[in-house]
């Protein structure tokens, strides 16, 4: 008995400690080092007031959000993927808010940097690109990758890494930004080929730079503060902004129904101030500022995209990523996350018959190769399809009724059907390819 | 046993019932309802009928069955040497062997996985190696054979645990009858020993599978999708939170779960496993013949190695600057400590708080069940024993969510705040779900004691909460303990409750900060400085328990 007295006592202390002062809470999927920067900068500068960062993965954040009863729910919303501010602010859980500070452009190349409603703001900027790990490409003799195209060579067959855009807000903007650089179709060649090159397809986008940081991967598709900060902290790798790249902004914006709302505002004020700004810029950091001068103070050789020195050739459109979001991630994931093993295979037997063809050149055996590549890496979802506002809305609505379940996993099987019987086929197109050669 | 009960056995059945529902019944339904509602508020089956068609969900299933059967063997392969040779014979170390055994299980699986990538992943340690002598590497950790792997070296300890209290409750009598008919080795195993610590067996083979078959944490750090609890957490964290195949998911994994509990009771059903006396003093251990004992020691030390490697790994890795693709760290530093102890010490009184809470619970109430269940004849029993089980099959992500929305309004008294936002939330949620294991504890633990001794205490004039004070539960002492130890552990690793629970980060336990920091871009050191701390501190926690339960125990004897 005398220990249930002693943990009753314990448990009614704990909470009682923790009310005792002024607090704010920001909800943020963002990385400890960026986080635990701006808590101790601003508590420092408003004595009295604590920061509570909770961190959790965006999608879990917004349920967070979401199931938090009115008046209790945390103040500030912090994270990179637009489409999560989308959600928040058509259910109503955003509040506008104009810091009013003064100096940030309006637009980065055509994408908004603050939502056009006035519901979130962008913090600060990411570029997409891709990562190394020096020591792993050393010791297996690789180059080092330039460009998306370069990921699809032979040379880094089962070297590359990526996340899933259904697992991660920032790896869905790199495969869009993909998808609208190259078109449709070859676009989606491209990202069948990176991943059938890749090792692994990771259930978070961090599982990315942390493997090629620890060398499990050679390379990765990364978004670029988890490609620099890594770097910066003294781990052998390498980043690299491909000339087909977008800039998109990372938001921060005030929950409706918040807690402690001014302080709320106080802090998404502080984040776009100047002094606020700066850290961005710290080695462990290694983010865009959003503010153009705070630029002025940046080390030399580090990249600032109002400047022009990463070539960003996309104009990323938000409203097409958005109309086709889901159908985006539902094909990766059943054409490519749950049969990556089959996708794999194929583009072995495909990369083998291409090695024993260049040895020995035969005519029938380059056109039995071409078919190969051509089963293997042609979408499952044509343009046609993607154009078609009835296809999109029945993925766009998240809360199904029966009906409409029942046609989307119909689709969904269909996909994965196809995409099974395309790499078996691959497999073997390329194997008749390759004896061919002898 | 009769069919009667009184008053007070009732009244403890419908406290723990009411219990039950509005903590675990309740929340959980406010979600899986989602499986068979249509848009129009009412109900259908039709979101069943769309799982059976997806091949995906049909190939996920027979995966998951698949890791979770070859799981067992292979846990069985570690755990029964390993708790037969240091129970039933002298064995050098046989403590430390024990306590070492239990080391996997304090360490959360997805840490123990991502520090097993370190030694055995595809640019691990040991690849490397290979790589440089050989110009070969084994791909261990890949696919569903890396999953068997990591989560048999993770989930023995529960086969370990059970099995072990088992072998030492049995009544040694049995086996020097035996050896007097002249068996012995293999045979005396096989057709005695063995048989007779079946329930302990069972109990964890069955926790073993239960647990690999929907574990979501490993699958995910192996990046293993194509299993069944992965698809359930894919498919509510990226269609959205209102996609009922996701929950369909849920549904299977429930009932599957609940079948495969169901199976090992009926299995156990009708046997007798019921021994006169508590045996096994330690006098009455047998000898190994020299070359018996080299060849057990020999394996167990090779057990050893492989289970500890996580340890060392994560130890390796709390104590590195940088670790990039090479076999041991390129510098060491002590500064992961120094970051840890500044921001995260809040965190390890949580940890304790919680789960030694949860922990106590869940004995309380486990023992009570398991009275109720074998020793009364209240009406409806059986199903407090399936509703607490049922937990055990419940992803942490749907119980969490359950919570939130089920407890978003309830206030606690006293101003401390809504309940969502308070420890005792944490307390309930882990309780909940670790009640299973310290039933199974309990339950074996009492199916052992012959009911012949209660009827002896009961003669001789004590009443029936007395026999029970005095003799049922000193004599089940060694299954509470058990139950309270896996339950604490399993606790202090949980983390997809712990996520959505998590409303500030002074209220967050250990799991969720190795977690946060394990997520770090600047390299993982803080988190494994984390984790090593979380084992310190747990094991720390576990032996105080131990001492705690063995204290006690003394004064009950005393008295």
């Amino acid at each position: 008995m005398k220990t249930v007295n002693r943990f009753a006592l314990l448990f009614a202390a704990v909470p009682a400690l923790a009310w005792a002062q002024q607090q704010v809470t920001i909800v943020t999927s963002f990385p400890k080092e960026l986080t635990s920067a701006y808590q101790r900068d601003f508590e420092k500068r408003n004595p009295g007031v604590k920061v509570e960062i909770l961190n959790k993965a965006t999608p879990a954040g917004v349920a967070y959000v979401r199931e938090t009863r009115p008046g209790e729910r945390p103040d500030v919303f912090w994270a990179s993927a637009p489409d999560a501010f989308e959600v928040l602010a058509k259910e109503g859980l955003l509040t506008k808010y104009d810091p009013g500070i003064k100096g940030i452009p309006n637009k980065i190349g055509n994408y908004p940097i603050n939502d056009p409603q006035g519901f979130y703001r962008g913090q600060a900027l990411a570029g997409y690109g891709i990562m190394w790990n020096t020591r792993y490409l050393a010791a297996r003799k690789l180059p080092a990758p330039r460009e998306w195209a370069d990921l699809a060579k032979p040379v880094y067959f089962s070297h590359v890494s990526t996340s899933s855009p259904s697992r991660s807000g920032t790896t869905h903007l790199t495969m869009e930004t993909i998808l609208q650089g190259e078109g449709w179709t070859k676009g989606w060649e491209q990202i069948l080929r990176i991943c059938g090159n890749s090792a692994a397809i990771t259930e978070r986008s961090f599982g990315v730079p942390d493997g090629v940081s620890n060398g499990q991967f050679g390379i990765g598709l990364v978004i670029d503060f988890l490609g620099l900060a890594p770097k910066n902290s003294g781990f052998p790798v390498e980043f690299v902004y491909p000339s087909v790249t977008a800039i998109v902004p990372a938001n921060i914006g005030l929950v409706n129904g918040a807690k402690n709302a001014e302080l709320g505002r106080r802090f998404i004020h502080y984040s776009l101030s100047p002094e606020g700004q700066a850290l961005l810029l710290e080695k462990a950091i290694s983010r865009l500022p959003v503010l153009p001068e705070t630029y002025k103070s940046a080390p030399a050789g580090y990249p600032n995209p109002y400047a022009g020195n990463i070539k960003a050739k996309v104009n990323f459109d938000s409203e097409l990523a958005e109309s086709r979001y889901y159908v985006v991630s539902s094909v990766f994931d059943h054409a490519i996350t749950f049969r990556h093993k089959e996708l794999v295979v194929a583009t072995r037997a495909i990369l083998e018959a291409e090695r024993r063809l260049a040895a020995k050149p035969s005519a029938q055996g380059a056109q039995r190769l071409a078919e190969a590549k051509a089963v293997a890496y042609t979408p499952v979802v044509d343009e046609s399809k993607v154009r078609d506002k009835e296809f999109l809305a029945l993925f766009s609505d998240t809360k199904r009724d029966a009906a409409r379940t029942k046609r989307v996993t119909a689709l969904e099987e269909h996909w994965a059907n196809e995409a099974k019987k395309n790499y078996a086929r691959a497999a073997e197109l390329a194997s008749e390819a390759g004896r061919l050669a002898r | 046993m009769s069919a009667r009960f009184t008053w007070a056995q009732a009244a403890v059945a419908l406290a723990i019932a009411a219990f039950l529902f509005a903590f675990l019944i309740w929340p959980v339904m406010t979600v899986i309802w989602v499986a068979f509602a249509d848009r129009a508020g009412g109900l259908t089956l039709s979101h069943f009928g769309a799982f059976f068609q997806i091949t995906l969900m049909r190939e996920s299933f027979a995966n998951s069955l698949y890791v979770a059967g070859m799981t067992v063997i292979v846990t069985s392969l570690i755990a029964v040497p390993l708790s037969y040779f240091t129970v039933r014979f002298r064995f050098r170390g046989a403590a430390l062997i024990q306590t070492l055994g239990v080391l996997p299980l304090i360490m959360p699986a997805f840490v123990g996985a991502s520090a097993m990538q370190l030694l055995f992943g595809r640019s691990g340690s040991v690849n490397l190696l290979l790589m440089d002598a050989f110009g070969i590497s084994i791909p261990i950790m890949e696919g569903l054979n890396g999953v068997i792997f990591v989560e048999s070296l993770h989930y023995f300890p529960f086969i370990l645990l059970n099995l072990s209290v088992a072998l030492a409750n049995i009544d040694t009598s049995m086996e020097e009858a035996a050896q007097n008919l002249g068996a012995s080795g293999w045979r005396l195993f096989r057709r005695v020993v063995f048989p007779l610590a079946l329930p302990g067996y069972i109990a964890g083979a069955s926790l073993v599978f239960i647990k690999v078959f929907d574990d979501l944490g490993t699958p995910l750090v192996l990046n293993v999708t194509n299993m069944l609890a992965p698809q359930a957490y894919l498919r509510v964290t990226s269609i959205g939170i209102e996609d009922p195949i996701g929950y369909v998911i849920c549904v299977f994994l429930v009932v599957f779960s609940v079948a495969a509990m169901a199976g090992s009771a009926w299995f156990l059903k009708g046997r007798d496993f019921a021994t006169l006396q508590r045996g096994g003093a330690a006098g009455l251990r047998r000898r190994l013949s020299p070359w018996q004992a080299a060849l057990a020691y020999g394996w167990i030390a090779l057990l050893l190695l492989l289970v500890l490697s996580p340890h060392l790994g994560l130890l390796l890795l709390s104590l590195s600057r940088v670790w990039s693709y090479s076999v041991l760290p390129d510098a060491y530093t002590l500064e992961n400590y120094a970051t840890v102890f500044r921001d995260a010490t809040g965190m390890m009184v949580n940890t304790l708080l919680y789960c030694g809470g949860a922990a106590l619970l869940d004995v309380i109430i486990g023992t009570a069940i398991a009275y109720l269940v074998l020793r009364t004849g209240v009406p409806g029993r059986q199903w407090l024993d399936h509703m607490a089980t049922v937990a055990l099959a419940m992803p942490g992500v749907v119980l969490g969510i359950g919570y939130l929305r089920s407890f978003r309004d309830v206030d606690l008294p006293l101003g401390m705040g809504p309940l969502t936002g308070s420890a005792l939330i944490f307390i309930l949620a882990y309780a909940i779900r670790r009640l299973p294991y310290a039933l199974r504890s309990c339950n074996a633990a009492l199916a052992q004691v012959h009911l012949s001794l209660e009827e002896a205490a009961q003669n001789l004039g004590a009443s029936r909460g007395r026999t029970i004070v005095r003799v049922v539960v000193p004599m089940m002492m060694g299954g509470i303990l058990a139950g309270f130890v896996t339950s604490f552990i399993t606790a202090a690793g949980e983390i997809s409750e712990t996520i959505l629970l998590t409303s500030r980060e002074s209220l967050a336990p250990m799991s969720y900060g190795i977690y946060l920091y394990m997520q770090s871009i600047a390299g993982r050191g803080p988190g494994a400085a984390l984790g090593v701390l979380a084992v310190v501190l747990v094991g720390l926690g576990t032996y105080l328990s131990h001492r705690l339960v063995a204290s006690r125990q003394a004064s009950l004897e005393r008295r």
